[in-house]
């Protein structure tokens, strides 16, 4: 029970990526693979600040800022040189890894004796039980904010940008420049998975980012295939069904190592399965003409 | 309200695939002025509207809108004069997005788009309104998404979409092209009473003889890259279908 109820709470406090790769994939149609980088930045900056004695506020700050750069950085690269998003999303997230040591000092760090966001909102005398309960407290204000601005005339503009880009230039829209601020929200997302997790995790480690993106596609795949089945439109909801997507990609995770996988194949395990909610629907349509 | 001065556009400058698209090209539209554009393919009309449009920028030679050099400006700073129908019914709506959604953008074409929900119960009956105007029955589908709609509902419905913000010109490349003869007699007879009623200077492609002799009221025949013939309003109306069929023979 504890075992799935802490699968449960990473998947929410990864459901922020989850959020900023829905927009780079979904609605940009871009596929960024900066988020290794982000994720790691924003973990990084967290771990330095919090252990340097910052309050969390600010630290959330610098961690958004963070995300904001790096995103920022993929975009500047994308549109004004004109090179294709995934090459300058692993230029971007490259370098980023070399930022994020020396941001970190050493390999990683501890935050052991640290007050955390869980244990300063804590209401629970369980800690796990106050983990969740600010889990779903942050992602629920996070993705009410997001679903907010998604509704916006700004919003509308932005998700027209990924559908027709003919028709939003004709719409007095700068493609180009909404395709940098969707990157930077993307990433900031992203950096405050890495805000979040590291605290949950009590550390922050130079190779946590690894293949993160990988969870994140999947997780979106796994909520997209929820929003087309059940037809939803309201975005909000389907803000929702892309954090649930995160929560059960996790789930699956975890009852592979309930079963006894070898930790060291966790990652075979998620491109496998990754592999599979992206393959499994195509060998199905491909068996009708 | 449109004057070209010397536009000259060359692609695939210096290799063996060149083209010079368009030489020399001199034109004035006036305030209000309805032109129809024809021309057999590779005549260079298609470049002729995205160089007004700003979709391309001419090789040498100058474009202005009103009394402003607008040559290097951007297709989406043109955005503040110019709307425009695309051939492609998909090019001039978002599918993905509802009715409601492209509306909403459409009434904001000229403006900034900002952080607060516009979409209230006051714009949405103000769309319906607009939209009933084309008695398609789409007003009471308005939280459909976009790509819903046929080809011809979706040509119909960025026709009326061009109304929702200020406009002063309007472009119109071959808009009924890819539509049913019945869809394209509503989506010109929309775009006629548009035209008429907002006294829209106007600029459309087409390749259907009838529907260049029916609409606008100045005809323009381009011809590799230049203007061949060039008639006002009187000489089009004195025109018949053999002469105009006799242009491309």
């Amino acid at each position: 029970m504890i075992f799935y109820l802490s699968a449960l709470i990473l998947g929410l406090c990864l459901s922020a990526m989850g959020l900023g790769i829905f927009i780079t994939m979904k609605i940009f149609r871009i596929p960024d693979i900066t988020t290794d980088g982000s994720y790691t930045l924003g973990a990084a900056v967290t771990a330095v600040l919090l252990t340097q004695g910052w309050s969390l506020i600010p630290v959330l700050g610098v961690s958004i800022v963070a995300g904001v750069v790096a995103g920022v950085l993929t975009g500047l690269v994308h549109t004004r040189l004109k090179i294709d998003a995934l090459l300058a999303g692993i230029l971007v997230m490259t370098g980023l890894y070399s930022i994020n040591l020396t941001v970190l000092g050493r390999s990683n760090i501890p935050l052991n004796n640290v007050d955390t966001i869980f244990t300063t909102l804590a209401v629970f005398k369980k800690n796990i039980y106050n983990e969740l309960w600010v889990g779903l407290l942050f992602l629920g204000l996070l993705s009410a904010l997001l679903a907010y601005m998604l509704r916006t005339d700004f919003g509308i503009a932005m998700r027209a940008t990924g559908n027709s880009e003919s028709m939003t230039r004709a719409m007095g829209i700068n493609n180009n420049r909404m395709k940098i601020i969707g990157l930077a929200i993307a990433n900031a997302l992203t950096a405050i998975s890495g805000f979040l997790v590291a605290q949950y995790q009590h550390f922050t480690d130079i190779n946590m980012g690894i293949g993160i993106v990988l969870v994140g596609l999947g997780s979106v795949l796994i909520g997209d295939a929820l929003i087309k089945w059940l037809g939803i439109q309201h975005i909000w909801l389907r803000l929702i069904f892309v954090m649930l997507g995160c929560i059960l990609f996790q789930m699956v995770l975890a009852f592979a190592l309930s079963w006894g996988v070898n930790p060291n194949m966790l990652k075979l395990v998620t491109a496998v399965f990754v592999l599979a909610i992206v393959g499994i629907p195509r060998i199905i349509k491909s068996e009708k003409p | 309200m449109i004057s070209l001065h010397q536009i000259n556009k060359t692609f695939n400058r210096g290799k063996v695939n060149e083209v010079k698209a368009l030489e020399e090209i001199d034109l004035q539209i006036s305030e209000g002025e309805f032109v129809v554009l024809i021309g057999s393919n590779g005549s260079g009309k298609t470049t002729l509207l995205n160089t007004i449009s700003g979709a391309i920028y001419p090789s040498k030679g100058q474009v202005e809108i009103g009394d402003q050099n607008v040559t290097k400006l951007p297709e989406h700073k043109r955005s503040r004069w110019i709307a425009r129908v695309f051939q492609d019914p998909l090019g001039g709506t978002a599918p993905e997005l509802s009715i409601l959604d492209n509306f909403r953008l459409a009434a904001l074409r000229t403006q900034p788009k900002r952080l607060t929900i516009g979409i209230n119960a006051a714009f949405k009956e103000k769309v319906r309104a607009q939209i009933s105007q084309l008695g398609m029955g789409l007003e009471d589908k308005i939280h459909q998404p976009m790509g819903t709609l046929s080809g011809g509902q979706r040509q119909a419905l960025t026709l009326i979409m061009t109304t929702m913000d200020q406009t002063e010109i309007l472009l119109l490349d071959e808009p009924t092209a890819a539509l049913d003869p019945k869809s394209a007699e509503v989506v010109m007879e929309t775009a006629q009473r548009i035209i008429r009623e907002n006294q829209l200077t106007t600029v459309f492609i087409t390749h259907d003889l009838q529907e260049a002799l029916q609409y606008g009221d100045r005809l323009i025949q381009m011809h590799r890259g230049a203007i061949r013939r060039d008639l006002n309003s009187e000489a089009k109306k004195a025109l018949t279908y053999e002469e105009l069929a006799n242009w491309f023979k």
